[in-house]
């Protein structure tokens, strides 16, 4: 393990002429959490669908682990991975959407085996151990052999994390998991991560959760205009901001 | 009468209202009752309708007309052109359907060129067509193609790469060019059903799974496709169903292998025409209802974990009830035909 989790340089997207990323640099450390806010349509969510290759970038690097997402550098040229290699890439990041994004077709359990018994190739019974453990950890060991569509929002959510965690992510994305969620079911899902967190899992979450990322957060970034703003341990930046533009978004949020 | 409650106050009498009337529902069972029975007056007194010669017998030591061996191995025709045709129609139509929505431009442009071609061809046309397309060639095989004019270029005037060959008139006429005519003109109408059932599924889902690690090809069996079914199958009943039908057009192949061509030999022979086309429309009837049942299962394997038919019937009761109708109970989950 290097001692950068996330290491993104200068990272450019543009989808056609509109410039969505305009040079984002940051670095996450293992076992840190990093939250990241910042008003809609800032890029938060292209940033950290770059991060897994959901969206490729027109410039700059990211590496996951010493990893270069994307592309192999050989003789000072980038070549671009092929579909398998990206794949593999993948697993070891996991992701949690806004809108959850469970297979509806599948029960809880069938959700959580899917990615290790297809991708990895592993032992049915052990990943379905797993599976339930996973939900028990999460609270739903009742839930197993619902479906999706028999779950409130903050169940479904949780069953999405332990749908990521069943891969054994070094990594976790979050894209405002919470802010999909009636506001009495915001808790237990930010409780699911913070339980997470104090497990040394690395996570970079998107957020409205001003609260989860002050107490939380390891480091904070605020974006804006497809640049990080500013930067800094969350205390400091939520509670002293320096930039204009980070106070007056503060002063709506909080 | 009332009950106490815990926090002492009376719950109100239970609420017995005179139902809303509905008049026009009476007036429509008495309309109906009447045409029902004058249609049976006619089924069962008018002898026209021959129906001994239907079911018992067309004549001495003979079988019904339904019942006959050649039409019992005509409807064994339909049934396996309507078959083979369907697992064309469909096995083809989903890859065109994903060679459309491929982002590869020329893979995209063949799919879209043959659900044109095989569009815009009436299946009649095709039919007769694909019987005489054995005039093209003399023989058809697998093995080098352009082998004889390869052969040419360096002086071997004989040269013959083909495997195996087969003379193109004995493969093409009959089943297997009405086979192909409807499979492939098939295809085409299934390679839009599926395309519109995959573009149904939430672009979420397929980002879930490929951010799971998920190639792909899983991402379009595992996750894709078995949603796309649930609008998939719908109109493939139709189709199916529309097949069955459209099997009567191999006759112009031709193929007699073939239910509506044999029931109608009957009626050439026997110069009788009304019992004969009751015959035929009662077949099509019973082979259409068991394809509805078979319909009936697959969609609700494929809805499990929705429940949208009950809700679709919960949604409609409701629409009722706001007009003033009684909201009938919704039945348990699970698709309606
Ligand atoms: N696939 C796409 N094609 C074109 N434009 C896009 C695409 N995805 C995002 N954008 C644009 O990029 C900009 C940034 O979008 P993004 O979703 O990253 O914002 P965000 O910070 O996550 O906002 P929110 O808080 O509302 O989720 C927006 O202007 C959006 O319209
Ligand atoms: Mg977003």
């Amino acid at each position: 393990m290097t001692d950068e989790m996330v290491r993104a340089e200068n990272v450019h997207k543009s989808f056609g002429s509109l410039e969505v990323l305009k040079g984002i640099d940051l670095v996450v450390r293992p076992g840190e959490v990093c939250c990241v806010l910042g008003p809609s349509g800032s890029g938060k969510s292209t940033f950290l669908r770059c991060i897994n290759h959901l969206e490729k970038i027109n410039a700059g690097r990211i590496f996951v682990d010493g990893d270069l997402i994307g592309y192999r550098e050989r003789g000072g040229k980038l070549h671009e991975l092929k579909e398998k290699e990206v794949a593999a890439q993948r697993r070891a990041i996991g992701m949690v959407f806004q809108r959850f994004n469970l297979f509806p077709h599948m029960t809880v359990l069938q959700n959580v085996m899917e990615a290790p018994c297809r991708v990895k190739r592993e032992n049915k019974n052990e990943v379905r151990d797993r599976a339930a453990a996973l939900l028990d950890r999460v609270g739903l060991a009742d839930k197993i052999d619902g479906y999706p569509s028999q779950l409130s929002g903050g169940q479904q959510q949780r069953v999405a994390i332990a749908r990521a965690l069943a891969m054994r992510p070094k990594l976790m994305l979050f894209d405002e998991p919470t802010s999909a969620l009636d506001p009495e079911l915001v808790g237990e899902v930010l409780d699911v991560m913070k339980d997470l967190a104090r497990d040394g899992m690395t996570m970079v979450v998107v957020t409205h959760e001003i609260g989860f990322a002050r107490e939380v957060g390891d480091s904070l970034i605020f974006m804006d205009g497809g640049v990080v703003v500013e930067q800094g341990p969350p205390r400091e930046v939520i509670g002293n901001p320096q930039q204009e533009r980070t106070q007056a978004f503060l002063s709506k949020v909080l | 009468m009332t009950t106490e409650t815990e926090t002492g106050r009376a719950r109100p009498e239970a609420i017995k209202a005179v139902p809303v009337r509905h008049p026009g529902r009476w007036v429509a069972i008495a309309v109906l009752t009447v045409l029902v029975a004058m249609f049976l007056h006619l089924v069962l007194t008018n002898d026209r309708f021959n129906w001994r010669f239907i079911f018992v017998s067309m004549g001495e030591g003979k079988r019904g007309a339904m019942f006959t061996g050649p039409v019992l191995e005509g409807l064994r025709g339909t049934l396996l052109l309507t078959v083979l045709a369907m697992l064309i129609g469909v096995g083809l139509g989903i890859v065109v359907a994903i060679m459309r929505l491929s982002t590869n431009p020329i893979l995209s442009s063949v799919a879209f060129v043959y659900t044109w071609v095989f569009r815009a061809l009436p299946r009649l046309v095709l039919a007769i067509l694909f019987g005489n397309l054995g005039i093209l060639w003399e023989r058809i095989g697998f093995g080098l193609p352009f082998d004889q004019q390869i052969g040419n270029l360096f002086g071997i005037h004989d040269l013959n790469a083909q495997f195996y060959s087969i003379k193109a008139t004995d493969l093409l006429s009959g089943f297997l060019a009405g086979v192909l005519a409807l499979g492939l003109s098939e295809a085409a109408y299934m390679a839009e059903i599926v395309r519109a059932g995959i573009q149904s599924v939430d672009e979420g889902q397929s980002e879930a799974a490929s951010a799971l690690g998920l190639s792909r090809g899983q991402v379009l069996r595992r996750i894709v496709l078995p949603q796309a079914m649930r609008v998939i199958v719908p109109p493939t009943g139709n189709e199916t169903i529309a097949m069955v039908k459209d099997t009567s057009l191999v006759a112009f192949v031709p193929v007699t292998f073939e239910l509506f061509f044999q029931l109608q030999a009957i009626s050439s022979r026997t110069f009788v025409v009304l019992p004969v086309l009751i015959a035929a429309c009662l077949w099509y009837l019973i082979i259409c209802s068991v394809l509805m049942v078979v319909q009936f299962f697959v969609e609700r394997y494929f809805s499990r974990g929705y429940g949208t038919a009950g809700k679709a019937r919960m949604r409609l009761s409701g629409l009722a009830a706001e007009q003033g109708g009684a909201a009938p109970t919704p039945g348990p989950g699970g698709a309606g035909i």
